[in-house]
């Protein structure tokens, strides 16, 4: 039972990563009606570009290598970059294609992927790097001594950043202005236009802070496995996560990143020996398929009405 | 003047319905294939059939099998390299487990497979349309590699899954040569390349249509949905397996599963982009646009700009170009270069006299 538990709360801590990365998905996907294919890419492009600046900050500024000041300021330049990139993909992707039929826009953000992808790596370079935020990845002696369960800290850290920037969010969302105007765009396109809501800064907008979630889902991805092009792949596992919650709905796509972190590690660990393992990589996607057979619309989506 | 349809009448139905409705464009097809049958084999040296003839061949086949489903029918599919697998590995068995085994008959029966496995992650399409279509794919894409590595009948128990293609011969005579495996190649793509052109303006090809523009109107005017749509994820699914088994067999020899991962599928999906959604003929020239780019940079960029470039850089720029493309083309030309070919066609007709 304690192994069952293990593997529970394991599953659970590293589908809050998937979690993460299918907020992205689903913040662009709410305001603009954009499936941001890219999302993944995004991800990649902001924990490359904040490693790299963390290595090249010290040459270029003095500041101490690894100190507190570096940190903060590739992480400021990181999100300056996605901020560049979120104007750029407005400017170049979202603009001309205004009416085009959402696929379009999907293949588009294909392309986008692989421009971003390329970009990364002809600025940064191509190989591995280790990302050191200072948690350490050792399990929690508390929950060791008293429950026998192995958590590592460094999972809890993760959980708590993502609950943190959730509820950031929902905060930002329920009481600014530039909340308020997010929603209704997500609502209602023409209805938000007519009342003078400037819809290409809200798409900019909304892109950055999906950028910015892409930052520290990148950061806490990459501090795990190392900051490496692999990075994309995993990101496709947002994909079930989203399909699962639900593409227009923020809960859906944490509730649907922890059943889908937690099913595929149990089914790994429980299923997978019988059937020769590595299920992991399209178990999520089975799963999320079975699902949609009973719920086309995901569990917190909403319902689509079409009309002849 | 030179591309002109008048003056040529249609006195029977025959006329009226066949593939080429203008001569025209009867002889360029048939000039074309003549080209490429008779006169390519000639003069092309082995780099060019092995590394650009026969695979901008398979994949244009690959592609047609994708344009069937997305372009004709309307189902994004980001799967269909799952499929090439599916007949690869299908052909494979058929030879090495049934004697005598004909060659043709293998990879048609590999492409009966894939469609097979087709129609079985088809059937979501019936529930669930765009972008959660599109992910369920992803499915098929990720399951089936898994099975062919993991399930060693498959391979015959090689490690790993690699299988390598048997010699193929046909009625005693041996294709082992780059030319003979050449016109071999270009003998299935033609004949399903023509079967395809065929089907789209069919009944088949035209419920397609109407599912594509629009389901539930399809649905009213008395189209089955379920069967338009798994027929068009079966025949799909055949002419990626087709493709699959031709790329194990006269393009690679020695293929794993691996080989055909989701990179491979979103090619294929840019070549129906860049090609032409909804066009045969899109498909073979968006597939002989994707072969050749990364070779063409991998020229001319050194070439170019010397040795102030790294290997590494052409790749990132690879990416760099045809993630650019792809959303130029996308912004610019929809319909990919098939369209620049029919606007080409409008000049022909009236030049040199346009007004």
């Amino acid at each position: 039972m304690q192994f069952f538990f293990e593997v529970l709360i394991g599953g659970l801590l590293s589908g809050v990563l998937y979690a993460l990365v299918a907020l992205g998905f689903v913040l662009i996907f709410k305001a603009s009606g954009v499936f941001n294919f890219a999302q993944g890419a995004m991800v990649f492009f902001a924990a490359l570009t904040f490693v790299g600046f963390l290595e090249v900050l010290p040459g270029w500024t003095g500041l101490e290598a690894g100190g507190r000041a570096v940190f903060w300021l590739a992480f400021v330049l990181s999100l300056g970059a996605m901020v560049l990139l979120a104007i750029a993909t407005e400017r170049i992707v979202l603009r001309p294609l205004v009416n085009q039929p959402p696929i379009t826009l999907f293949m588009a953000t294909i392309g986008l992927t692989f421009l971003v992808e390329g970009i990364a790596q002809g600025i940064w370079g191509a190989n591995v790097r280790g990302l050191n935020l200072g948690i350490k990845d050792e399990p929690i002696e508390y929950m060791m001594e008293n429950f026998n369960i192995l958590i590592s800290s460094f999972d809890v850290f993760a959980a708590a950043v993502a609950a943190i920037l959730v509820a950031a969010l929902a905060l930002f969302f329920q009481y600014t202005r530039i909340g308020r105007a997010l929603r209704a765009v997500a609502d209602d396109h023409q209805a938000a236009l007519s009342i003078g809501i400037p819809l290409r800064h809200i798409w900019v907008i909304v892109w950055a802070v999906a950028g910015f979630v892409a930052l520290v889902a990148g950061m806490i991805w990459g501090a795990r496995n190392g900051v490496q092009f692999a990075l994309t792949f995993t990101a496709l596992k947002a994909l079930p996560v989203l399909i699962l919650g639900g593409f227009t709905s923020v809960p859906g796509a944490i509730v649907g990143g922890l059943i889908i972190g937690a099913s595929e590690k149990l089914a790994e660990v429980y299923v997978g020996p019988f059937v020769g393992g590595g299920i992991e990589s399209w178990f999520p996607y089975i799963l999320a398929l079975a699902f949609l057979l009973v719920r086309p619309e995901g569990l917190f989506g909403e319902k689509h009405i079409d009309r002849v | 003047m030179l591309y002109r349809e008048a003056g040529q009448f249609k006195a029977s139905y025959e006329a009226d319905q066949q593939i080429f409705p203008i001569l025209q464009d009867r002889v360029g097809v048939l000039l074309l294939i003549g080209f490429f049958a008779l006169v390519v084999p000639l003069f092309a040296d082995q780099y060019w059939l092995k590394a650009i003839l026969i695979p901008v061949l398979i994949f244009s086949l690959a592609a047609i099998g994708l344009n069937i489903l997305t372009g004709y029918a309307g189902q994004l599919s980001l799967g269909s390299a799952a499929f090439m697998a599916v007949g690869a590995f299908g052909a494979y068995n058929f030879m090495l487990r049934i004697d005598g085994m004909p060659f043709l008959v293998a990879i048609l029966l590999g492409g009966l497979c894939a469609a097979a496995v087709g129609v079985v992650f088809g059937l979501p399409s019936l529930r669930i349309k765009g972008f959660y279509l599109a992910v369920a794919t992803l499915a098929a894409q990720f399951f089936i590699v898994w099975a062919l590595v993991k399930i060693e009948w498959f391979s015959n128990y090689s490690s790993s899954g690699v299988i390598t293609a048997q010699e193929i011969e046909i009625l005693g005579f041996a294709f082992d040569g780059p030319v003979s495996k050449y016109l071999l190649t270009l003998f299935v793509v033609v004949v399903m390349a023509l079967l395809a052109k065929n089907m789209v303006r069919s009944t088949t090809g035209r419920m397609w249509m109407a599912v594509r523009d629009m389901d539930v109107a399809a649905e009213v005017i008395g189209i089955r949905l379920m069967r338009t749509k798994l027929t068009a994820f079966a025949v799909s699914s055949f002419y990626c397996g087709v493709a699959g088994a031709l790329y194990a067999y006269t393009y690679i020899g020695t293929v794993e599963p691996e080989g055909f991962n989701l990179d491979l599928s979103f090619k294929i999906l840019f070549m129906i982009i860049i090609g032409g959604v909804g066009s045969i003929m899109g498909s073979f020239l968006g597939a002989a646009f994707i072969v050749l780019l990364p070779i063409a940079l991998d020229v001319f960029v050194p070439m170019f700009l010397g040795d102030l470039v790294s290997s590494s850089f052409v790749s990132n720029l690879q990416l760099i170009v045809f993630g650019g493309l792809i959303v130029f083309f996308l912004i610019v030309e929809p319909h990919g270069l098939a369209r620049l070919w029919q606007i080409g066609k409008e000049k022909l007709r009236l030049w040199p006299f346009p007004h």
